[in-house]
């Protein structure tokens, strides 16, 4: 059954793709741990976490790109479930600091004794063993993204609605996050962590290991996301893309299909946002800035909305043209870039870069069959 | 009955000061003056109350010199000096040049913060009788904050005297908060205080009220906590109205900023993310131009909100129509995508102001009129918000005419019911396109001015309101003004309603929550529009 899923999932490019991030996973460790510093071929540890964090963003657009792509719910809030499982983790990193902080107190966080606080806030409970802390990265962004959706989909808020009401949900979590009294260690976040399930969270070896899961979680998004789309359901969800109203007449319960993949989505952000905290060593609430979403959002646009593999080649590209443009003498004109690329992939681009090379190519292959019917081609995405 | 015998014991004071000879004046005045030569805190207390109830003339530059540190004192000679501003000593009793060299053990009478607070009441006491209304009712003022008992029989002296109504109310005020709070008086006296105060009905009178020396006696007290119970009550009323006047007063601002999103979202259907830097450029053309009158005719300051307001329409309009023209008209239809390519339009124009004037706040002014405020019975109104409630008002009936009764009003409303209708009627839909999101854009750089009154004029500026402004043309309802309208001071009101028990920031979510739900309740917002015109 299983084997038969993945079979059917697998096409040519997915496994090409799937290929590509295994050789990423093993290259660029054995580059950074077993070639000499002075080859040419070294990776340097910094770049290591880059690409981790690169990896994690790449996991947020594919959890974008499934709902976007193939469902049409265009959500300008999937920072929130990112950072939300950001802090689930950070919290556990907190915990294990134990009594290597500042104020050396076994229980409390540095932030909730200088806040003055006497006891741990029952939220804060369980979370010093890494499984529970492991459930929640994935329950708390799912459980959220549940009652929003719940909520939304029933009464049938849809479209640009929907986009600002998600706009609006990260922006009110972001005000919350930022008092100092939510617990959660107010505009400073939660940083200064120490190590995780016992290995030094700034170590070579724990980067590297960071990065090889990053990109396994990547591979296990992809499939599960390539397994969802070519079911039978992922044809109710492309349905539910292109003409939610006849689906529905069609007999469909377009809601829970639009809830199911919504609360997948957000567990992936979740997991995204759990691996990308001990890579950068901090969460804040500004990860919930509605920007934040938006940018998400360009990824999944410029990799190619509805392909899965161009949101995370987007991803990668677009963050590494900002690493790039926002280190050097260029960083005054990076947002400049941003907002052209924005406007650019929308007007020129509408497919994304994956999504115009898979046109090209399904234009060359009618062309050399040349067949006489109309070649079958797979709809468009459409509002 | 208390008044009369209030007035009758003032013109006693009046004729009895008439009556004693100058002499006896100044030998008053010495004695008092002794005390300064102790050296001792508590004597100079004395001092300085004897001083002040004189009556002397020379009281007034003697409690002066003391406050300001140039009252000299000689144990010696038992003399006291008035150090005059070139430094030369007068003898502080007759006010004449000391004849010959100072003592030489002269020293400052020292000063400690009671005994500066004695003095800020003997000042308030003494000029209590200036000839200047202005100065006698700041002097009843003080005098009613430092209740300080010695102050009560110069001050019965200038309520006899004085004719201003407001300054005498001030001074009733001042008598009464004097007499509840420690000075001898009968409790007839006491109970005509407490009716004052009661009137007055403020945070003072509260802390007056309630912190009555233990000594008073029992129907006084009970007359204290009706009253107290009574201020209380008026001050809860004057906090509803204050709330909702701050509640009309952010709506007055949401609808600025929502009505010309109301356009081009409400009519248009085109979601503008770019529109908060709209808001935006319309402040940075009002800080441009009051730059440019101050260096140029400083004299027309008071009018540069005026060249402003149509100046930022043409810049913000003219820019809403280039953006228009030349992205939004390739992507209708197209919702989604409408908003990414503008919000990356957003980006590019923040970037861009940030890079022209820098990504500090600058600095726009209040024009005269604009600025300070009056008191409308319990609360403080600014002119700058009074205004800017009006010209949002006028901004939405300009609106609305516009929208009702001219040719572009109609041909707008034709385009935004039957686009082919409409241009099979000769109506070019591109133009009127493209003149209604120069409307929204415009209305929306006007906003900017009103917002530079009282907001940070900041790149940023436009941002704070985007989430904001879509929330009210969501909750009213999208492609009604009027539910715009209702939206922006139903969530403005809320919102101040919300705060003082919540906090800014949990009210703010509390709202945010609120219209989540509330769309869950009412999809297309309060005042929705029905028909085929809902699924368009």
């Amino acid at each position: 059954m299983t084997t038969h899923i993945l079979i059917r999932s697998l096409d040519r490019g997915a496994t090409l793709f799937l290929i590509v991030i295994v050789g990423l996973a093993i290259l660029v460790p054995v580059l950074n741990l077993a070639v000499p510093p002075t080859s040419a071929f070294y990776i340097p540890t910094y770049l290591v976490a880059l690409f981790g964090k690169y990896a994690c963003y790449a996991l947020l657009a594919l959890s974008i790109d499934l709902i976007w792509g193939y469902c049409g719910i265009l959500s300008l809030g999937h920072g929130a479930f990112f950072a939300l499982g950001g802090y689930a983790m950070g919290m556990y990193l907190m915990r294990q600091i134990g009594t290597r902080g500042v104020y050396a107190n076994p229980i409390l966080p540095d932030f909730m004794v200088f806040l003055n606080w006497k006891e741990l806030p029952i939220y804060w409970y369980g979370f010093q063993f890494f499984p529970y802390a492991m459930l929640m990265v994935v329950a708390v962004p799912g459980a959220l993204a549940f009652v929003f959706g719940w909520f939304a989909f029933r009464s049938r808020v849809t479209g640009v609605y929907l986009s600002i009401i998600t706009q609006a949900l990260t922006f009110a979590l972001m005000l919350g996050f930022f008092r100092n009294n939510f617990g959660f260690g107010g505009n400073n976040g939660l940083t200064d962590f120490k190590d995780i399930l016992g290995f030094n969270v700034q170590a070579e070896t724990t980067r590297n290991a960071l990065f090889v899961i990053s990109c396994i979680a990547i591979m296990i998004g992809f499939v599960l996301c390539r397994s969802i789309i070519t079911s039978k359901f992922g044809k109710v969800l492309i349905a539910i893309r292109d003409a939610e109203a006849r689906t529905r007449f069609l007999g469909y319960r377009v809601e829970s299909y639009k809830l199911f993949v919504f609360t997948l989505s957000a567990c992936m952000a979740g997991v995204a946002g759990a691996l990308y905290v001990p890579q950068v060593g901090i969460i804040n609430p500004s990860e919930f800035a509605p920007a934040n979403s938006i940018e998400a959002v360009i990824w999944v646009a410029v990799g190619g909305r509805g392909t899965l593999s161009g949101a995370v080649i987007g991803a990668v590209l677009v963050n590494y043209a900002k690493t790039y443009f926002t280190s050097g003498f260029l960083a005054p004109y990076w947002l400049f870039m941003l907002g052209a690329l924005f406007i650019l992939v929308t007007l020129l681009l509408p497919r994304g870069v994956v999504g115009t090379l898979r046109h090209w190519n399904a234009l060359r292959r009618d062309r050399a069959s040349a067949a006489a019917e109309d070649g079958v081609r797979e709809p468009l995405p459409a509002e | 009955m208390r008044f009369c015998r209030a007035c009758l014991f003032a013109l006693l004071l009046t004729f009895g000061l008439a009556l004693s000879a100058t002499a006896v004046r100044a030998a008053d005045l010495a004695e008092a003056l002794s005390h300064f030569t102790a050296d001792d805190f508590s004597e100079t207390l004395t001092g300085i109350r004897e001083v002040a109830a004189s009556g002397d003339p020379r009281a007034e530059t003697i409690i002066r010199a003391l406050q300001d540190g140039q009252l000299l004192y000689s144990a010696k000679e038992k003399t006291v000096y008035v150090k005059d501003a070139s430094g030369k000593l007068t003898d502080a009793a007759t006010g004449k040049p000391i004849s010959g060299d100072a003592p030489v053990d002269v020293d400052n009478v020292r000063l400690n913060n009671r005994v500066r607070g004695a003095l800020d009441a003997a000042v308030g006491a003494l000029t209590l009788l200036a000839k200047d209304p202005a100065v006698r009712y700041d002097a009843a003022q003080a005098v009613a904050k430092s209740r300080q008992a010695s102050a009560l029989p110069t001050l019965e002296a200038a309520l006899a005297k004085e004719q201003d109504p407001k300054i005498k109310h001030a001074m009733q005020e001042a008598r009464a908060a004097i007499i509840l709070s420690g000075g001898k008086a009968s409790d007839e006296d006491k109970l005509a205080a407490i009716d004052i105060i009661r009137e007055r009905a403020d945070q003072d009178s509260l802390s007056l009220l309630s912190s009555l020396p233990a000594d008073t006696s029992p129907a006084v007290m009970k007359a204290a906590t009706a009253a107290i119970g009574a201020v209380k009550n008026r001050l809860a009323l004057w906090e509803v109205v204050q709330n909702a006047w701050y509640g009309i007063s952010l709506g007055s601002v949401l609808l600025l900023a929502a009505i010309g999103l109301a356009i081009t979202f409400g009519v248009m259907g085109v979601i503008n993310m770019a529109h908060g830097e709209m808001v935006m450029l319309g402040a940075y053309v009002t800080f441009v131009v009051q730059e440019v009158i101050r260096a140029n005719n400083p004299g027309l300051f008071d009018y540069s909100l005026a060249i402003a307001i149509p100046l930022s329409f043409l810049v913000a309009g003219c820019v809403g129509i280039v953006i228009e023209r030349t992205i939004i008209r390739f992507l209708y239809g197209r919702p989604l995508e409408t908003l990414l390519a503008t919000w990356g339009l957003s980006l590019i124009l923040q970037q861009a102001v940030r890079s022209a004037f820098g990504p500090n706040n600058r600095d726009v002014g209040n024009p005269s009129w604009m600025s300070g405020a009056f008191d409308a019975g319990g609360i403080t109104i600014t002119y700058n918000r009074l205004w800017i409630i009006c010209f949002a008002l006028a901004v939405f009936v300009a609106l609305l005419a516009l929208l009702r009764y001219t040719r572009f009003g109609l041909e707008m409303r034709a385009v935004t019911q039957n686009r082919p209708m409409a241009a099979s009627m000769g109506i070019r839909t591109a133009r009127v396109d493209a003149l209604t999101f120069g409307l929204g854009s415009g209305i929306a750089g006007m906003a900017g001015v009103a917002l530079s009154q009282i907001d940070n004029v900041s790149p940023n500026l436009g941002q704070g309101y985007i989430i904001d402004s879509f929330m009210v043309v969501v909750f009213g309802g999208v492609g009604n003004l009027w539910g715009t309208l209702v939206g922006s001071f139903v969530l403005g009101i809320a919102n101040k309603f919300l705060e003082p028990y919540a906090g800014a920031v949990l009210g703010k979510i509390a709202i945010l929550v609120l219209i989540i739900l509330f769309i869950q309740k009412r999809p297309r917002g309060m005042f929705a529009l029905k028909g085929r015109a809902v699924e368009a």
